[in-house]
């Protein structure tokens, strides 16, 4: 069966979607990832969108219920790369993807990756300091 | 006057075949020089209506055409199925309505993502589903 690669980069898994997808494909990505994040305890995850120039309601719903799911086990997720044309569509098609976060390519998504990732750190050294307080 | 000026079919037995049709899509689109936004929203409906007609009638026939009215050429996608058809045509054009577990954005989302609309079912027999989408539309 086909499958879409999943690479660990040190805390954080990318994902660069090269081929046409169907639902199928789209299914087992997201159950992978979400089985990666757990097997490498990732922080974070990158989805590169660059090469895909359709996104319909299905793979558009896969990619919140991902952004969902990692941040339910402790991951944040960034889908960078979208084409204009595919912005357009899926705004006009209702689904504005409420709740994902966005990069404009993969640089930038990464440096958001991690700058929530070292703002979660803070958080937690914050609540430490109060409590010895 | 709609003139159709080439055809095309492609048969849809699987979710794969949904990748045929984009690229022959695709293909069609190019060769009348629509652009890139019109064709990415025709595609994207064509694979909103590809997917019911997989999900609810286990497939069928896609007629692809290319169709011309005065000075404006366009590509119009006719999806043939014979499935269960569709109780209440209103109630399935409503943002949000499923009676799977989607989004409910199939039917209204690619009527919005396209010029010309027009459905046609009758219970038990099949569903018929026409989009036109224009080069400059």
């Amino acid at each position: 069966m086909d499958r879409i690669p999943i690479l660990k980069m040190g805390d954080f898994l990318l994902v660069t979607i090269q081929v046409d997808l169907y639902d199928q494909l789209a299914e087992t990505l997201e159950s992978d990832l979400v089985q990666m994040v757990r097997k490498y305890n990732s922080k974070g995850v990158l989805i590169d969108i660059s090469a895909v120039s359709i996104i319909d309601s299905f793979m558009g719903r896969i990619l919140g219920n991902i952004s969902t799911m990692s941040k339910i086990m402790d991951a944040e997720t960034v889908v960078v790369g979208m084409q204009p044309a595919v912005a357009i569509t899926l705004v006009e098609l209702g689904l504005p993807l409420k709740g994902i976060h966005c990069a404009l390519n993969v640089e930038r998504g990464m440096e958001l990756l991690r700058s929530k990732i070292t703002l979660d750190i803070q958080d937690d050294d914050d609540y430490d300091d109060s409590d010895t307080e | 006057m709609i003139v159709i000026l080439n055809k095309d079919a492609v048969s849809i037995t699987r979710e794969q075949d949904t990748i045929l049709l984009r690229n022959r899509v695709k293909e069609w689109a190019t060769k009348i020089g629509m652009g890139l936004v019109n064709q990415t929203k025709l595609i994207t409906a064509a694979s909103e209506l590809v997917r019911n007609m997989l999900k609810y009638a286990r497939g069928g026939v896609v007629n692809i055409e290319i169709v011309s009215k005065g000075r404006e050429n366009g590509v119009r996608l006719i999806f043939i199925d014979k499935g269960p058809g569709i109780h209440d045509i209103n109630l399935a054009m409503r943002d949000g309505y499923t009676t799977g577990r989607s989004l409910g954005l199939g039917l209204p989302g690619a009527r919005r993502l396209v010029n010309e609309f027009e459905i046609q079912s009758v219970v038990n027999e099949g569903t018929t589903i026409s989009i036109t989408k224009w080069k400059n539309g």
